[in-house]
């Protein structure tokens, strides 16, 4: 399972990078979304995975009897979803406007701003 | 005590909360905006103040024990960035009151800017990885609706160029923060501090240190990774420009020398080494960069990347003397750039242009101005009595003292190129003819709107005038701030309690 989920972090990896480097606005925010849901699941791998493990504790005792799933990275990865989710929202949002004042199809004609 | 640690955060949210409620009531939000800013750089000081009597401090937020819950702490190097990130909410929101138009004032400049100031306060107070991420993230995204606001076409494709590397730089720190806590299983600094000293293979937290500085590298504009930075901070207002200017670079610099002198310090010989070399490159590209430009804020711009390479040079040494140089080169570089900043917006005010062959002769129009400049120009090149100077000398003589005469060389160098460019502004902006052009642009600034972009400008040259003269307490400060990084012993004690 877990050489799996790493094969499948591999690939939206990149896929990512890959995207990340072609000129179109568009592909730039998906590659943006793919390396995000990379990074969440690399998380979820990286931290070991437990299955059908929750981590309660049985009443009366002071720890866990054998050795359950880590809630912690899920607590990581559901902030990191919902931060990359607003911050993707914005970057929609600031891509389309531009679209609308350059009409630019390519990062290629956006260089004003550069030296 | 408890609450000196959450009010540099607390303040500018409550600020920013109430600006919002306000909405399109610019009166009232820029009341608010001053006197927030102003009760924020009160709590800073009596952070810095408590923390310089009694040494570190932690608190566990919810009284969750660490490592277990969100831990803030701070040690004199946290509390000295709380305050300067205060001082320059301070400065910066005053003369805003000045330079900010009607329109990005009813659209929520304010709550922005005081989102973005609560950020920064907390990735400076954080004992948490994690949690340093998150505050990234709030810093990050202020600071994109403050670089789009008013969406003029340059600002919008500044704004492209500097969300996106921002985002790649994001995910390069996550990625990290990930494969750190499989390996580590915690994410508290100071926990992490005492695992990998003890338990981790050396290979994998070498890998992890690089992931770490390319992260931190983008976020600080530092060589090759800076090229964002030249792109986007001329775009905005000027006093957005003043204020990440001030600000956004130093606390990836902040996140640098934390992360390497508290986590990875066990491979110094190779981390620190590569550190070094990368502070040299950023210097000499960012000044012969800045050589090249013949824009007011252009050129100020490329002269933070070349001083982000000195302040980095002292992590990249690693010893104290050179600590306490990056130290109070920070304090040093925060106060001048961002005052460098608010003087070419006045400039601008004045003549109608950043463009330095549409200026002139700004020496005989507003000799105020052209001191207030002088003082701040003069210290970024390093011209003794100012505070450049001292910040220059500690980090070439920390250079000197273990042999790094290349290093040394390059910074000397670096500083006299420095001294050309400012030379060249104040060649074409203040002395000569005004431009005929600049007669008909020239606006006349109302009374109270001078008092307001002025008031700054000189509380800044005044600050800076005084670390150059009375540089000894600054000085010590900055010592046993670097003293404090370099015996982490201390830190883990005050997170921990002990607890094993």
């Amino acid at each position: 399972m877990e050489v799996l989920t790493a094969i499948v972090v591999g690939g939206l990896f990149g896929a990512g990078i890959y995207l990340l480097l072609s000129r179109s606005p568009a592909r730039l925010i998906i590659g943006l979304v793919l390396l995000s849901n990379a990074i969440n699941l690399l998380i979820f791998v990286a931290a070991g995975l437990v299955r059908g493990k929750p981590p309660l504790i049985p009443t009366g005792a002071l720890r866990a009897v054998e050795a359950t799933a880590d809630p912690l990275p899920q607590a990581l990865i559901l902030t990191a979803i919902v931060i990359s989710f607003g911050v993707l929202a914005f970057a929609l949002v600031l891509f389309s406007r531009t679209f609308k004042s350059t009409a630019a199809t390519s990062l290629d004609e956006m260089k004003t701003t550069d030296t | 005590m408890k609450l000196l640690l959450i009010l540099p955060i607390l303040i500018p949210l409550a600020t920013a909360a109430v600006c919002l409620l306000f909405w399109r009531q610019r009166a009232v939000q820029r009341l608010i905006s001053t006197l927030g800013s102003a009760a924020h750089l009160a709590a800073a000081l009596v952070l810095l103040w408590t923390v310089r009597q009694d040494g570190i401090f932690a608190t566990q937020l919810g009284n969750w024990p660490a490592p277990f819950g969100i831990t803030l702490v701070a040690d004199l190097f946290s509390a000295i960035m709380t305050v300067l990130g205060a001082l320059m909410g301070f400065a910066v929101g005053v003369y805003s009151l000045g330079s900010m138009d009607r329109d990005r004032e009813s659209f929520g400049y304010y709550s922005f800017f005081h989102f973005l100031l609560m950020g920064v306060s907390g990735v400076f107070l954080t004992g948490d990885l994690f949690n340093l991420y998150v505050w990234f993230e709030v810093m990050l995204m202020a600071s994109f609706v403050l670089l789009a606001l008013g969406g003029e076409k340059p600002q919008l494709e500044g704004a492209i160029k500097y969300v996106a590397l921002n985002l790649i730089s994001s995910a390069l720190f996550l990625t990290a923060l990930g494969i750190l806590y499989g390996m580590a299983g915690t994410l508290n600094m100071a926990d992490l501090s005492r695992q990998i000293s003890t338990e981790i293979h050396t290979g994998v937290v070498s890998t992890l240190a690089m992931l770490f500085l390319v992260a931190f590298g983008i976020k600080s504009a530092l060589f090759p990774l800076f090229f964002w930075l030249p792109a986007s901070y001329h775009t905005p207002p000027v006093s957005v420009s003043a204020i990440f200017a001030g600000l956004l670079t130093k606390v990836g610099v902040y996140t640098l020398i934390r992360v390497f002198s508290l986590l990875f310090r066990q491979d110094v010989a190779y981390t620190h080494t590569l550190i070094l070399v990368i502070a040299g490159l950023t210097m000499v590209t960012g000044v012969l960069g800045a050589m090249a430009q013949n824009e007011f804020r252009r050129i100020l711009s490329f002269h933070i990347i070349s001083q982000v390479g000195y302040m980095v040079m002292g992590l990249g040494l690693f010893t104290p003397l050179a600590l306490a140089g990056s130290i109070f080169y920070i304090m040093h570089h925060i106060i001048v750039k961002t005052n460098l900043f608010l003087v070419s917006g006045v400039a601008r005010r004045l003549q109608g242009s950043y463009q330095l062959d549409q200026l002139g002769g700004l020496s005989q129009s507003a000799p105020g101005l052209t001191i207030l400049f002088m003082i701040s120009a003069f210290s970024l090149a390093g011209m003794p009595p100012l505070s450049g100077f001292w910040a220059k000398l500690i980090l070439v003589k920390a250079s000197l003292d273990i042999t790094g005469y290349l290093i040394a060389a390059t910074a000397l160098g670096v500083g006299l190129l420095t001294l050309f460019s400012m030379v060249k502004i104040w060649a074409a902006a203040f002395w000569g003819e005004p431009p005929p052009a600049a007669e008909a642009a020239r606006a006349k600034l109302t009374p109270t709107k001078k008092l307001a972009l002025y008031l700054p400008m000189i509380m800044l040259g005044l600050l800076t005038v005084t670390i150059g003269l009375m540089s000894q307490p600054f000085f010590e400060l900055a010592t046993s701030a670097a003293g404090q990084l370099l015996n982490p012993a201390d830190y883990i004690q005050a997170v921990l309690k002990g607890i094993k």
